[in-house]
Order: structure tokens, then sequence, then C-alpha cells
């Protein structure tokens, strides 16, 4: 039990000031100008405008809460009036600084049309700065009133605002999901439309609300169900979910199914990464390399180019070059495995990094190009044929890819509650004590690596089949980082987890093609902010979850902004 | 005989035998092949060393920041090169006022003194918040957590640098004192070369002063071996670490000037690259090792040089020098596998 | 019959001598108690026997091989399991999962086993539940087999790092310091239980203790060590008035007390 000091005004400033420079940071990076074309309510708020009204309303949210509990009602108006101040305060001082200061010169987003952006519409220079000021603390009171709510209503405003602004961007993928007559109503061309902003932010509010105040009855009636009961619910629901995924294609349409598609690439990774670095708690950062093996040997194996090769192996099908490839991955992730692990703990990290790299450089070099196609990659690989069919829409993949995410899945999860499960387990929390219960750790390490690499080669032979081409260019660190973010994200470990992940880091980005260039940036962001705040991910599995909040410092719960796990204090 | 090599060594093992032998063998007939082909001449060997002691002394300074990082805190700073790229756009902007006020061509020394200050103290600015707001609250975190959250501070910085600055390739102004070379004996060296030796060589005294002579030096040695033992002593650890990411943080700025005044380009990815080499470099000398990371920085650097000639090119591998990265990283890997305490074993650390 | 004897036993870590010549045997179905002050080695010669530590010099023979220089893995699966002095379990899983883990090297289920599940797996797994619950009911942790591990308390933590070590159904069971920090109470129930693992189990016990009423209670033999040598070998009641033993522990001068001394600055540890 801790004692906090009371929170004062000047707590409040600090949560501002943090705002304002996250959203000074957004607007020199380019996000704000990359966002200011897309509307949010088509004429009245675009993008930008939320991104860095949020930057003021998070902090504001904060710091009223925290007042809230000594401060009273009018503390925490205070509180929020004084942080959205701030906040906008460090915009408004960007925005006056950028032309004097020739800012320009050091920060090429600094531009003239970023002031413009920056300040209200139609206003310049210091009355266009004070108008944003008193914006910002407009918008600080009102996140301290959304605090004097109760906590249920208060959170699902904040759920409907979120999902009113997740559903105006994704309007590619809405419009073609819902009938078009609605379609109509909701949309303009650019953005909501207002009256389908405020019918969509209501329908959802009533809707979250009822949800919050049903949602542990219906636990609590799952619960007394006879074991019986609900083995027939979960079967019930397993079979409508298989239902609706196998059904997904035919209502996205081809574009749609694209987007699921890489996601799915991505699921196949993320599921092998995740028995390397969930299971067993190994840091692989060049897991990148085996997708590349995988997909180059489809490439190599199925094309009718580089002449050498077909000199040794005649052209095969895909079906064929299918198991070699994975075969190929496997073995490389056993042959490369061996140094790695036994390498001592850190150290696995960076040598995966390295040997990843190493595969890059050999597929670009000129030395191996008779064989790799060099710089230039490797053209006309070959589609999965069969039965008088060959997949080759977006839609038929999809059916490909989903078997493999089911046999990835079944796997790791029966890989999981077994005695090599077990044995990861062990050697994950600590290896001495795992070697003293008679585990081989390099022969179990090796084990998940390679279960690793296999999945991740399945995934590159489909992918590098799906492209029909490929290039040395597709295969840097960066999809390393990429799966590992997915990774964190969704929570280590946790095999739905996976798929969350990569809905939200995959699926997303590409349905958001203004969010693409600044995809690394968020995911850096995101990467620490989840180790800070939430190590365990969205969809925790339980025991990392335990692993990773132990031994947490108390001054990560202190910084914890929502404060909600606190106690009360002394009232100032 | 042989029960007994069975009891002690597995598969694994000879694997690792396998893979270190077929190296060797490539190396030594690669080497013997070149050589006996009389292809390069002594001079350019030579100038290949020195070039690779040039390149060396950057990847030594940076290597500094990881092995004092590493010896403090037990964990592999992946955002390091990131230190090192922010340092070379702080000296790249002040170089750029300075070429275009002329103070450049007419002082060329001072103007290099300004873009050190200016490099050390970006990098070491990055380099301290880096920590305070990323890496501090994660001290007694599982060891992944840190690891990761290093991978996203080197990501956030990274591209944090390509929307500031763009994500073009820039030229760092020529510094007219330092264009042209000097003939040495049968060597010729660049003069920004010998500018990178002297400067390298007085960073390294001012530090290895800082550690052994000062008072914070002491304490960062204290902090190093034992945190709470050292707290118990009066010693702030919390702002010894800050430091020690500053002192690494400086001469990762150094090292930016260097690069910038020696390949003359900036850009937001190039902190990756030597970022991972001087990690090697840190490696190969003995992490947590001072001395170590300067004669890993100088070994990697003529490796690395001298290694497409010399290795690759006698077994005719095509453009050898594509593979320059992949000698320095083969090295990294066969470094971890086979002596992973490195040429001079480790110091600053109390890992087993 | 000896079961496990170490043989001239030298190690060193740089400058320091852990041990020097180190001569123990431990015969079969006995506890053997190794005590000595803070820093005399006797971790170290756990962590020698545990393949954790190779030694420069000597043998180690288990069952008539010698098995030093063997990787801690190997040293277990022939049937050597232990304890640790700070309480090292897998804290963040069930108190079962902990036991099944432990059953590691009875079990055989390899990777196609574990994802096709075959009916073999399948009753393999039964039967580790089973035997889990045995061990578990034999430390009286049954009723709490799905506790996490983290969650019980401190006396109970130590009882299920014992049950994990005998999941393994070793012959011999290192324990270091199995009462360390705990209550009277606790250190009796504890003693009771060690006699029963001999008694009841058939098991070989290798004993490092610090509280001498456990040590004079339960051991069939004791041996002292002093910085990293044996000094002293017998029973309860040799080593009790042994002055060499006593000088060790009280340091010189102190050699003409009695026995009593020993026991109450051991009980300070």
């Amino acid at each position: 039990m801790r004692t906090e000091r009371p929170f004062t005004l000047v707590d409040a400033a600090k949560l501002g000031l943090y705002g304002g420079i996250a959203a000074v940071l957004i607007s020199l990076v380019g996000m704000v100008d990359a966002f200011a074309k897309k509307d949010i309510i088509a004429g009245v708020v675009s993008m930008s405008q939320v991104l860095l009204g949020a930057m003021a309303f998070t902090p504001a949210l904060f710091a009223a809460t925290r007042a809230l509990r000594n401060g009273g009602k009018g503390g925490a108006l205070a509180a929020g009036a004084v942080a959205g101040a701030v906040a906008a305060l460090l915009v408004a001082l960007l925005a006056l600084s950028i032309a004097p200061l020739n800012l320009r010169a050091i920060f090429v987003n600094a531009t003239p049309k970023l002031v413009n952006e920056l300040l209200p519409v139609g206003s310049e220079g210091l009355m266009g700065a004070t108008i944003l000021v008193v914006a910002g603390i407009v918008v600080g009171l009102l996140a301290a009133l959304l605090t004097w709510l109760p906590a249920t209503l208060r959170r699902s405003t904040l759920i409907s605002l979120g999902a009113v602004t997740l559903i105006a961007l994704l309007k590619d993928v809405f419009s073609v999901i819902i009938p078009t007559d609605v379609g109509r109503f909701v949309y303009k061309s650019n953005g909501l439309s207002v009256e389908g902003a405020v019918v969509l932010f209501i329908t959802i509010l009533v809707i979250a609300y009822l949800w919050q105040i049903l949602q542990p009855r219906l636990n609590r009636a799952v619960d007394r169900m006879p074991e019986s009961r609900r083995r027939v619910l979960s079967f019930v629901a397993t079979v409508g979910l298989l239902a609706l995924l196998f059904a997904l294609p035919v209502l996205l349409g081809s574009y749609l199914s694209e987007v699921a598609d890489l996601v799915g690439f991505y699921i196949v990774m993320a599921l092998g990464l995740n028995v390397v670095v969930g299971f067993a708690g190994l840091l692989d950062l060049g897991y990148v390399a085996f997708f590349a093996i995988g997909a180059y040997t489809m490439a190599v194996l199925t094309t009718p180019e580089l002449p050498l090769v077909r000199s040794f192996i005649p052209q095969l099908s895909f079906w064929a070059a299918l198991p070699i490839s994975v075969l190929m991955a496997l073995l490389a992730g056993v042959f490369l495995g061996v140094p790695v692990l036994k390498t001592r703990g850190d150290y696995l990290a960076i040598i995966t990094l390295g040997f990843g790299e190493i595969i890059r450089l050999l597929v670009l070099s000129d030395a191996l190009k008779p064989v790799m196609g060099g710089a230039q990659g490797v053209t006309g690989i070959a589609r999965p044929e069969g039965f008088g069919m060959r997949a080759d829409s977006p839609q038929e993949f999809y059916y490909l890819i989903l078997i493999s995410i089911l046999i990835a899945w079944f796997v790791t999860s029966r890989l999981k509650k077994s005695r090599l499960g077990r044995a990861w387990m062990a050697i994950r929390e600590d290896e001495d004590v795992a070697a003293a219960m008679s585990i081989n750790l390099v022969g179990y390490k090796l084990a998940a690596f390679a279960t690793g690499a296999t999945l991740a080669g399945l995934s590159g032979a489909f992918f590098g089949s799906k492209l029909g081409s490929m290039v040395p260019a597709s295969f840097n660190v960066l999809v390393s980082i990429n799966v590992l973010a997915v990774l964190i994200v969704g929570g280590m470990g946790s095999l739905p987890g996976v798929v969350v992940g990569a809905i939200a880091l995959i699926g997303l980005p590409e349905l958001l093609r203004e969010f693409n260039e600044f995809r690394w940036w968020v995911y850096g962001a995101v990467l620490v902010m989840m180790m800070l705040y939430r190590p365990e991910g969205l969809w925790p599995d339980a025991t990392r979850e335990r692993e990773l909040l132990e031994d947490k410092e108390p001054n990560v719960i202190d910084e914890d902004p929502t404060g909600l796990a606190e106690d009360a204090t002394v009232p100032t | 005989m042989f029960s007994n090599l069975r009891r002690k060594y597995d598969f694994t093992d000879y694997i690792l035998w396998f893979i270190g032998a077929t190296l060797l063998v490539a190396i030594l007939y690669g080497s013997y092949v070149t050589l006996s082909s009389g292809k390069y001449t002594t001079e350019q060997w030579l100038n290949f060393i020195v070039f690779g002691l040039a390149q060396g002394g950057i990847y030594a300074l940076i290597a500094l920041g990881y092995t004092m990082v590493y010896g403090i805190l037990g964990m592999i700073n992946f955002a390091h090169g990131e230190f090192f790229m922010f340092g070379t756009f702080g000296a790249f902007f002040v170089a750029e006022a300075l070429a275009i006020s002329g103070f450049l061509e007419s002082n060329p020394l001072l103007s290099i003194i300004i873009m050190l200050a200016a490099a050390m103290s970006v990098s070491a600015m990055v380099a301290m918040l880096s920590e305070r707001i990323a890496y501090r609250p994660l001290r007694r975190a599982p060891r992944l957590v840190p690891l990761i959250t290093a991978i996203g501070v080197s990501y956030f910085l990274q591209y944090t640098a390509r929307g500031f600055f763009g994500s073009g390739v820039e030229a760092f102004p020529n510094v007219p004192a330092l264009a042209g070379s000097i003939a040495v004996g049968p060597i010729t060296m660049q003069r920004s070369q010998i500018a990178v030796f002297a400067a390298t060589g007085i960073l390294l005294l001012l530090l290895w002063l800082i550690v052994s002579k000062t008072k914070i030096g002491r304490a960062i040695r204290a902090v190093a071996e034992d945190k709470d033992a050292a707290a118990l002593m009066g010693v702030d650890v919390d702002r010894t670490i800050s430091i020690t990411f500053a002192l690494g943080g400086i001469m990762a700025g150094a090292a930016g000037v260097m690069y910038g005044l020696v390949f003359r380009q900036v850009a937001f990815y190039m902190g990756f690259v030597p970022g991972l080499k001087a990690f090697t470099a840190a490696v190969l000398g003995g992490i947590g090792n001072l001395a170590g990371a300067v004669l890993g920085g100088l070994i990697l650097g003529v490796i690395e040089s001298v290694g497409p000639s010399l290795f690759l090119d006698g077994i005719g591998i095509p453009s050898p020098h594509q593979l320059k990265d992949g000698i320095a990283f083969t090295v990294l890997v066969l470094i971890l596998i086979f002596r992973p305490s490195g040429i001079l074993g480790e110091r600053l650390s109390k890992r087993a | 019959m000896e079961l496990l004897v170490a043989k001239g036993i030298n190690k060193r870590f740089g400058g320091l001598q852990a041990l020097t010549a180190l001569d123990i045997s431990v015969a079969e179905n006995t506890i053997h108690s190794v005590i000595g002050p803070n820093g005399a080695g006797k971790t170290t010669f756990f962590n020698c026997i545990t393949g954790f530590y190779t030694p420069e010099e000597g043998s180690v023979i288990f069952e008539g091989e010698e098995i030093q220089g063997m990787s801690p893995d190997r040293v277990a699966s022939r049937g050597i399991s232990r304890t640790y002095q700070n309480i090292r379990l897998f804290a963040n899983v069930t108190v079962l999962e902990n036991v099944l883990v432990g059953m590691h090297r009875h079990l055989n289920t390899g990777w196609f086993g574990a994802v096709f599940k075959p009916p073999k797996v399948r009753r393999e797994e039964k039967s580790a539940n089973d035997d889990a619950m045995e061990i578990l009911k034999f430390v009286e942790l049954d009723k709490k087999a799905d506790f996490v591990a983290k969650n019980l308390p401190y006396g109970e933590q130590r009882r299920l790092e014992i049950a994990r070590a005998l999941a393994s159904r070793p012959s011999v069971v290192l324990l270091d310091e199995p009462t360390a920090g705990m209550n009277p109470k606790e250190s009796e129930d504890t003693t009771t239980l060690i006699r029963r693992l001999r008694d009841e189990r058939r098991l070989t016990i290798l004993l490092i203790e610090h509280d001498m009423r456990v040590v004079m209670n339960v051991s069939d033999q004791i041996s002292v060590l002093d910085f990293g040598r044996k000094i002293a070998e017998g029973d309860a009641l040799a080593i009790r008035s042994n002055p060499q033993v006593i000088e060790a522990y009280l340091g010189r001068g102190a050699a003409t007390g009695s026995g009593y001394g020993l026991r109450e600055k051991a009980g300070v540890n």
C-alpha cells in the first residue's frame, strides 16, 4: 500500500506537456500533414485535427481522473483545462516559431502548410495561436466533464468515440460490407456525414453500455451451465467462427481479400515466432531468414528462369515445391539453430540479427546470382493448381492461407500443452533449473527454433507463390521486427493474441494508406509503450502475464496514467 | 576412450566444428590463392589496412557506448546506433551552416570542434532521454523486456529522424582542409583519415581518464560491479547510469562527425549497420571491457577492409566487396560461438 | 554400498581454491549431511556433482560411472536431482505443472506425439498426472495442485521444490538448506519429511544444512567442510565432540568448549 502525493495543477501541466511534446513530434514527423487530407467527418474534422486533439484530450483525461480523487469535480475541471491548455500552447509555439526560426532548414516537414494545418482554420499568427489555446482548454474541459460521468458511461463514451473514428478511417472496408443505402447515409466521399457520425456515435454508445451491463451476467450464466452444455456451446461457437472465416472472402471482395491474405501470412509467421519467443523465451530477430528461405526455395524450384538451376533440377509445380520449401526452412532452422542456440542468452538476439543479414546479403550478391537471381530477383513463380483449378485470385488464395493458419494453430496449441511446452516453459523461466530437470537445453531450444522456422518457411512459400515474383528487398530485417511487434501487441505466448496483433498491426496500416509511411515509427513507439505499460499484450497468455508483471518497479505503476489501481489519497 | 568423447560432446558440437572448419579452410584457401596470384601489391594491402583502421576507429568509438551500457546494465542497447545517427545529423546541420557562412573554409579546426560539440550534445541528449523514458522504468523487469524496448527505441528514433530530416541521403559538406592525401612512406593516407586517428586517440585518452581517474568514473565502476552495494555506499545509481549513457552518446556523436568527414553522407538508416558492427567490435574485444572495444573495433575494421580481397577474391567470388558486411557479421557469429568472452575477456560485468 | 563417490575434487575460481582434494562417499539409502561455515564450499560441491561446475581435478562416480564434466541435464537424467538454497520454482505456473516438469525424464512424448496425441501419449499424460498427484500427496500439497506456485506460503514452496525433485524418480536427492528461513515447527516437519524420503521412498539423501538440530537428528553420516577441505567425518556423536569442527565454527581457542556452543552458533546462521 503506497500513499500517493496529492495531485496538483503542476502535475496536470506536466501531463499536458507530455501531450504537447507528442503533438509536436507528430507534426514534425509529417503525420499531421499526411492526415490533413483525410476527413473523419466530411468538411468538419480532419484526421490530423483528431490526432492533435487527442494529444490534448488524453493528458487532460488522465489529469482530471487523478484530480477528481483529491480535488473533487472542480479540481478535475481545473486539471483538465490546464493540461489541455499546456498541450495546445506547445503546438501554438511550434506554429509560431516555424517561420521566424527557419525550422524548415532542419525539419523537412516544418512548412508553411504545416503552420496552416496546426492553427485553426482561417486564422493565423498570434490570433490563431490564441484560438488554438482556447480550443485546447475546451478539449481539456470536455475530457474533465467526462470524468464526472459514472464509470460505465464514461467507458462507453470513449469506446464509441474511438469506434466512430475507426469506422470513418476504414471507409473502404465498411462501404464494401454494409448495404449500399446505409453506406450512402453514413459516408460522404471523404469521411463520415454529420448525421451518420451522430447516429453511429449514439448507436455504439448504447451497444457498448448495454454490453458492459450484460456481459458479467452472461459470464455468470455460462459459468453456471453444466460442463456438457458448456462444451456444446463452445463447439457451436467454434463451428460458427470457422463458417464465418470460410465465408469471409465472399463478403470482402477482391481488395480486402488481398489484405486478409497479407494478414494471414503474418499470422502463420507470428504463430511460428510465438513458439520461439513466446514459448521458449528466445528472442530471434533473424526470423525473416526462414521466411526468405521458404519463399526463395519456392521461387527457385518453380520459375522457368535461372538456366543454371534448371540444368540440375527440373521445374516443379507448386505442390511439389511446397514440401521442399518447408523442409529447407526446417533444415536451415536446425543448421543455423545449433550455433545460435549455443551462445548465451542476451547474445541470441544479436546473433540472429547477424544471421538474417548474412542471408539477405548472400541472396543479394552477384556471387549467388545464377542461383538466386541477385538484386533483380526471380519472376514466374508457380501458383497452386489442382483439380482443374488454379489459385489466382486473392479469394482463392485466402482458403489456402486459412488452412495453413489452422494447421499452424493446431500444431502450436498442441505443442504448448504437451511435454515440450512444459520443457519450453521451464527453459524460459529458469535455464539452470530446467537443465537440472534433465531437459536438454540445446535440444529443446532447437525444437522451438525449428518449429518456428518451419512455419515461417510455410508462410514464405505461399507468399512467394502469391506474389509470383520476388526481390530480396522484401526480406529485410523490418519483416522480423514486424512479426515481433505483432507478437508483443497481441501477447507473447498467446495464440489468439497473435491474430489480434496481426489484424491490428498488419491489416490496419494496409487499409490506411496514409499511415503506411509512419508504420515503423509507430511500431517503435508501440513496442516501447507496450513494454512499459502492458508487457503481457492485448490478449495475454495467463502464465506469461504473471511472468511479465512480476518484479515490475513501482515507479512504472506510479506513471500508470489511468491511476485506476491506486489507493485513495489524502485530500488537499 | 571414445565413450568418453561421446559423453562430453553431442551432435551439436560436431555441427559447430564442421562450420568452423569449413570457414577456416575457405579462409586459408582463399588467402593462399589471392596471395600467391600476386593480384594486389604490398602498397595496396597497406592502404586497405589504413582504410580499415580509420573505419575501425569509428566502430571503436561507437562500440565504447555498447560496452559501457552492457557493463553497467547487462543489457544490449540496440538503439545505440541511432544515437550515432542523430549525432551525425547534428554535425551535418552545423557543418552546413558553417559552410554557407564560409567559416568552415577560413577556420577548419574550430569548425570541426564546433561540429564535434554539436554532435556530442545531440547524441548525449538522445541517449539520456532514451534511458530516462524507456529503460529506467524497466530496470527490474524480466530480461526479454528491456531488450524488446531497446528494439522499439531503435526503430522509433530511426523513423523519427526519417520524418524530421527526410528519407533521402544528404551530402555532408566538404571540409577543404581535409581534402587530398599525404604520402607516408609507401602509404597514401587521406587527410580525413589522419583527422580520424588523431580525434579518436584524443577521445579515447579522455574517456580513459574519466573512467579511471575521476569520481564519476569510480561511481560507474562501482555500479557496474554491484548496483545495490553502490547505492548503499552513497552512489546515486540512477544518475550514474544516466551519465554512462551520456558518455556513450558523446563517443557515438564523435563517431558521427568522423563518419561524416570520411564518408561524406548522412541518412536516417545509417545507424543500423555501423551499430551492429560496433556491437560486433565490442563482443570481439570482450564486452564490458573498454580497451577491448577499441581493439575489437580496429580489428574488425581491418578484417572488413582486407577480408573481401583476401578471402573471397581468391576463391573466385564475383564482386567480393558486396559481401563486406557479410564478413563482419560472420566474424560476429564466429566470435559469439567460439569465444563469447572476446579477445581480452569481459570486465565491468558481473555475469559469469 | 557406495552410491555416489567424490574422489580428490579440486575446484578453483580464478585465484580462489574453492574445493581442495575433497573425498566424500555417500552410502545407499542413507542421509549424508555436509556442513560447514558459510563459504566452506558446500554449494560448490553440489554444483560439481550436478554438472554445473566441472572440477579441475578428481572424479565424481555415480553408480560406478564417472559423471564429472557431464552437462547438468545428463547428470540429472542418470537419477540425481536437487533443490536450491534460494527457492527456484517455476514461479508462474501451477503446483501440478512444476511437478510435471520434474517428470520430464520419464516421459517420452516427442514432437509428433505432442501434435497428434496418439492413445499412447494420452495414456502417458494421464499416468503422469496421477503420479504427480501421488507425489504431491506425499508432501501434503495435493489439495493445492492448481495454485500458482508463487502464491504458496514459504514453507510449502520448499516442500513443492522437494516434490519436484522427487518427480524425476531419482536415486539421489541433493537438498540445499531445505529448512532455511523456517520456524521451528516447519523445520521439524521438514526433518520428518527428509526421514520419510529415506525410509518410505528408499532414497539416498545428500543434505546441506545449517540448522544443527536438523543435522544431528537425521544424519547417518556427516562430513564437515572448512575452506574447501574436509576436516572431519563421522556420525552425529563423533562430529559433536570433534575439536576441529568446533574450532572451525567458533574460531581458535574455543575448542575447549563443548558441542553445546556449536549448536548455538549454528542456529544463528
